[in-house]
């Protein structure tokens, strides 16, 4: 075998009827994967249901359920297998109808690259979108849109422009969602007559681009679950009592010598490699040991790379289950029971907050029960809309606490520590596949309470819209200066508002704490709630904290409503900071007087996007503050 | 062997998908046709318990009418291994007389085979059930799911599989609903053979060309494997240079012309070949959907 470049997993998608089959079918033919028997029984086939007068129907090679024949769709996803001269290919055809995205979603789920079919004449419909979202949020980063059917359409390049374009808009919506494939491309093509599938259509004499196969051969697969950090979670403990347990014949006999119990743990490294002498800890114990040893079936070996299914053992005797998971010393992993989650929901009954689901991951059941309900995704422009519940075949967003912490990675870090499914508790159905965003601290004790009054009403009484302005910078950049300033200007305006500063919160709410990093990881958390309750009480809370770390003030911008909080970064290089030093700070922390100063021995994590970004060398705090006014009647908040 | 080669990446997710089901299972059980992929099947399952026998039976649904060469490498592999073997055979239907020469052979199959099964299954109370299909075989096992759920009457509904997502199957299951499970679902025939190759996995033998006795029957070649078989008049068997690419019931199970003789002619003969495994496999072919047919009702 000649092809070194592993196997690449695909899917084809896209509404119904786009030609998605037919693609898949008519490429295995052009390159060569069909037996004969087949393409004499597809001959036979196409000629009885022949509604294309004499052209072989390839969709009939995929649509193998009688049902599927019978209706002229697709209904669960088809496997097939072949291999070019570059690699080896399994692709699933998925169905096109909306009613089955849950079996498109099957099918995307360990895909590494797309086929989005278009059909020339209708363009790019919803059903487009949803699927192009579904695979972006799978973590697919490789999307090709095929542009078919160009035969309908007498191959005019102005139409493949034309959805070409929309296309491109699809992109920029995804990007403008956060999500951004790394390679996508567009094609035009006509699966049902194999033009530009494997060679360049002399009917589109105007497109030089790729073909359908040479995409598929030339992509390169994305590296990400080799270099994430090192994960193993224990899938089954292996025992067999020395020295006649039920070993199995021909292993050999210093393995079997002694007294006592062999114990190992199977799994599959899912990220990362693992080496033998290695020191490790298991959560969620805590359990520091040392991998002794590492076998891959009988073959011992010094170290496993991702996606090696291996035995370990570890010095020392254990209670270690399925499910723990094992990591190597120096990496840590989060551990927590309350995440902020994307939701694909896939049964008839709708998800509505308070509801309790059966969690599966890796990391083995939880009983989950969703807190909060944080809006659905509307297609048409990849917009975050507010939502009371979630449909089935909607996307969305939400709040998922769990019965027990559980070790975890962020989707796009790691898509099998990330990824889990929520089950119906009683017919055991799979309601929703979901992909953990990040996890979040939230006193999960205090639950909501029915509320008679909305933050809304209190709000409207003021006759205003509530927001927080969450001011971030350096000590000295000049946070609680402009913040003074605006409040002024916004109270003159008859605005209800409040400052959160460090005089007022450190001296009183949070005087209990310190600045260690779990302390200042509390503080914020519970600037961040003093907010929340100050904006559902109606009011436009300013905080001014230096709030370092770039995942605190994502934590505070999770508790506020989507577009109501807006971080302001008070942009002042370190220098100036130091060359203003109001509080003689700098030259104490210098001296090595203050541990953890932010600048000098604590690093500051710029925001990447904030909504507002002020230079202070630039102008006075007074045009400051008025920048920020504009900003918040440009976006409807004054 | 680099790791990024595509067998080194289906063993060790097959590896995975085993040991995965054993953990949610309660009951686990291996069916073994004796086939090529039934004894791959059972290496990545030896690999996966290294150095703990797999902790499961291998179950054998005998209709009677086997090559007796299988009959005879199933006991010896079964003996080799030390592992428990069930055999099952539907003795109802023998003592009915129903043989694939007096029943069509959709009856047969629903008789001896499908029956046979769902009984020696009811009989152990199994609950994951291993077996060793292909998505490649066939168009309808191209759509099922690894981890396939069965109804308590053993059924499959292909209309409504459930979601598989990532490597995190559902298996919550009711008292008396099933999982079949298949390791093997994204393997092809020719990767079958090349890890068979690279492994050294023993085969029962009649995959490999020689002279065997056969008749011609509506353009097959089938092999007389015993005096069971009755001759039409004027019918002859001949010595033929031939091997098998599927094995079942001998009657049913077509050979194919062949001269491989090693595993490596065998690979060469695949990669050349413009037939299909099931072409020689009579029961597929009984009816249009036959297979899909046969699977809802709780054949393999
Ligand atoms: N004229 C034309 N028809 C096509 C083309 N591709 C697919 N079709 C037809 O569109 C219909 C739907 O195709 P199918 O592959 O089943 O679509 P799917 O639902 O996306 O899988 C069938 O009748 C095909 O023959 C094409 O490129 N040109
Ligand atoms: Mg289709």
């Amino acid at each position: 075998m000649k092809n070194g470049n592993g196997i690449l997993r695909f899917l084809a998608c896209g509404s119904v009827d786009d030609g998605k089959s037919t693609l898949i079918g008519h490429l295995l033919h052009l390159t060569g994967n069909l037996y004969d028997d087949h393409l004499r029984a597809l001959e036979q086939e196409s000629a009885q249901n022949g509604d294309n007068g004499g052209i072989m129907d390839y969709s009939l090679l995929l649509d193998g359920l009688t049902s599927e024949r019978e209706q002229g769709i697709t209904i669960d996803v088809a496997y097939r297998y072949f291999s070019t001269h570059r690699r080896h290919f399994i692709v699933a055809d998925t169905p096109g109808h909306e009613r089955y995205t849950r079996n498109m979603a099957t099918g995307a789920s360990r895909c590494d690259a797309a086929l989005i079919l278009v059909d020339a004449q209708l363009g790019v419909v919803p059903q487009t979108r949803r699927h192009a979202l579904i695979c972006a949020l799978m973590g697919i980063r490789s999307l090709l849109f095929v542009v078919n059917k160009m035969d309908l359409v007498a191959w005019e390049e102005r139409v493949f422009r034309g959805v070409e374009a929309q296309c491109g808009s699809l992109a920029r919506d995804m990007e403008r969602f956060g999500l951004l494939p790394a390679d996508l491309t567009v094609v035009p093509a006509s699966a049902l007559l194999g033009d530009n599938l494997v060679s360049l259509s002399p009917g589109m004499p105007w497109y030089s681009g790729t073909t359908v196969m040479d995409w598929l051969n030339n992509i390169s697969l994305w590296p990400g679950r080799a270099k994430a950090p090192p994960r193993f979670p224990v899938q089954y403990v292996i025992k067999v009592a020395r020295p006649d347990g039920a070993w199995q014949e021909g292993v050999d006999e210093g393995m079997r010598q002694g007294t006592g119990i062999f114990r190992a743990y199977a799994g599959t490294v899912t990220a990362g490699s693992i080496s033998q002498g290695e020191e490790v800890t298991v959560l969620p114990s805590g359990l520091r040991t040392r991998i002794e040893n590492i076998w891959c079936g009988e073959l011992p070996m010094t170290e496993a790379r991702a996606g090696m299914s291996v035995l370990l053992s570890l010095e020392g005797e254990h209670d270690i289950v399925r499910g723990d998971m094992i990591i190597p010393g120096s990496d840590r992993v989060e551990v927590a029971h309350l995440f902020k989650v994307r939701l694909v929901w896939m049964d008839e009954q709708a998800l509505f907050a308070g509801r309790r689901y059966r969690f599966r991951n890796l990391a083995g059941t939880a009983t989950a029960e969703i807190t909060r309900l944080r809006g659905k995704i509307d297609l048409s422009g990849y917009q975050r809309l507010e939502a009371d519940q979630l449909s089935l075949n909607d996307i969305g967003e939400a709040e998922l606490l769990l019965s027990r912490p559980i070790p975890f990675d962020p989707y796009h870090e790691n898509r099998e520590t990330g990824g889990f499914i929520l089950s119906d508790l009683l017919s055991n159905a799979t309601v929703a596949c979901g992909m953990i965003l990040h996890a979040m601290r939230r006193a999960d004790t205090v639950r909501l309470q029915c509320a008679e009054v909305v933050p809304r009403e209190r709000a409207d009484l003021m006759g205003q819209r509530p927001c927080v302005l969450w001011f971030t910078g350096l000590s000295g950049a000049g946070k609680s200066a402009i913040a003074n300033c605006l409040e002024r200007k916004l109270h003159k305006l008859g605005r209800h508002t409040m400052l959160l500063d460090g005089d007022n919160i450190r001296q009183g709410l949070n005087k209990d704490l310190g600045f260690t990093e779990a302390g200042r990881i509390e503080n914020i958390r519970r600037i961040g709630e003093v907010a929340r309750l100050m904006t559902e009480a109606g009011l436009i809370v300013l905080t001014a904290f230096i709030s370092p770390f770039r995942s605190e003030r994502d934590l505070a911008r999770d508790l506020i409503p989507a577009g109501s909080f807006i971080e302001i970064h008070v942009d002042t290089p370190l220098e100036e900071c130091e060359r203003r030093d109001p509080k003689q700070l700098y030259q104490m922390a210098r001296r090595g007087e203050i541990p953890n100063f932010t600048g000098i021995n604590s690093p500051y994590e710029a925001p990447e996007k904030p909504e507002i970004r002020i230079d202070t060398l630039a102008q006075p705090c007074e045009e400051s503050a008025d920048l920020v006014i504009r900003y918040l009647i440009a976006h409807n908040l004054l | 062997m680099k790791r990024t080669e595509p067998l080194q990446l289906l063993e060790q997710e097959s590896i995975r998908i085993i040991r995965e089901a054993v953990a949610e299972a309660e009951r686990p059980v291996m069916l073994y046709s004796v086939g090529k992929d039934s004894s791959v099947m059972l290496h990545l399952a030896l690999k996966a318990f290294y150095p703990m026998k797999p902790p499961f039976p291998l179950l054998h649904v005998d209709t009677t009418w086997k090559f007796r060469e299988m009959i005879s490498f199933r006991d010896q592999t079964a003996a080799r291994l030390g592992m428990e073997l069930i055999v099952h055979t539907n003795q109802e239907g023998v003592r009915r007389g129903v043989t694939p020469f007096t029943h069509d052979s959709r009856a047969y199959t629903e008789i001896m085979k499908t029956d046979a099964l769902r009984t020696a299954l009811d009989a152990g109370g199994f609950d994951m059930i291993f077996g060793g299909a292909r998505r490649d075989e066939e168009k309808s096992r191209a759509k099922e799911r690894v981890f396939s759920f069965r109804n308590a009457r053993h059924h499959w509904d292909p209309r409504a599989q459930r979601p598989e997502l990532w490597n995190i199957p559902n298996l919550a299951r009711n008292r008396g609903e099933s999982f079949r499970v298949f390791p093997l679902s994204d393997w092809t025939e020719l990767d079958i053979w090349r890890y068979i190759g690279r492994e050294q996995i023993p085969v029962v033998g009649l995959y490999f060309a020689a002279e065997r006795p056969v008749v011609e029957r509506e353009g097959q070649w089938i092999m007389v494997d015993d005096g069971r078989m009755k001759l039409a008049p004027g019918e002859r068997p001949h010595m033929k240079m031939v091997r098998f690419r599927t094995l079942g019931c001998y009657p049913l199970s077509a050979a194919v012309v062949s001269r491989a003789v090693t595993i490596g002619g065998i690979i060469r003969e695949l990669e050349r070949t413009r037939n299909s495994e099931r072409a020689g496999r009579l029961i597929d072919f009984d009816q249009a959907g036959s297979m899909e047919k046969k699977k809802r009702e709780g054949y393999f």
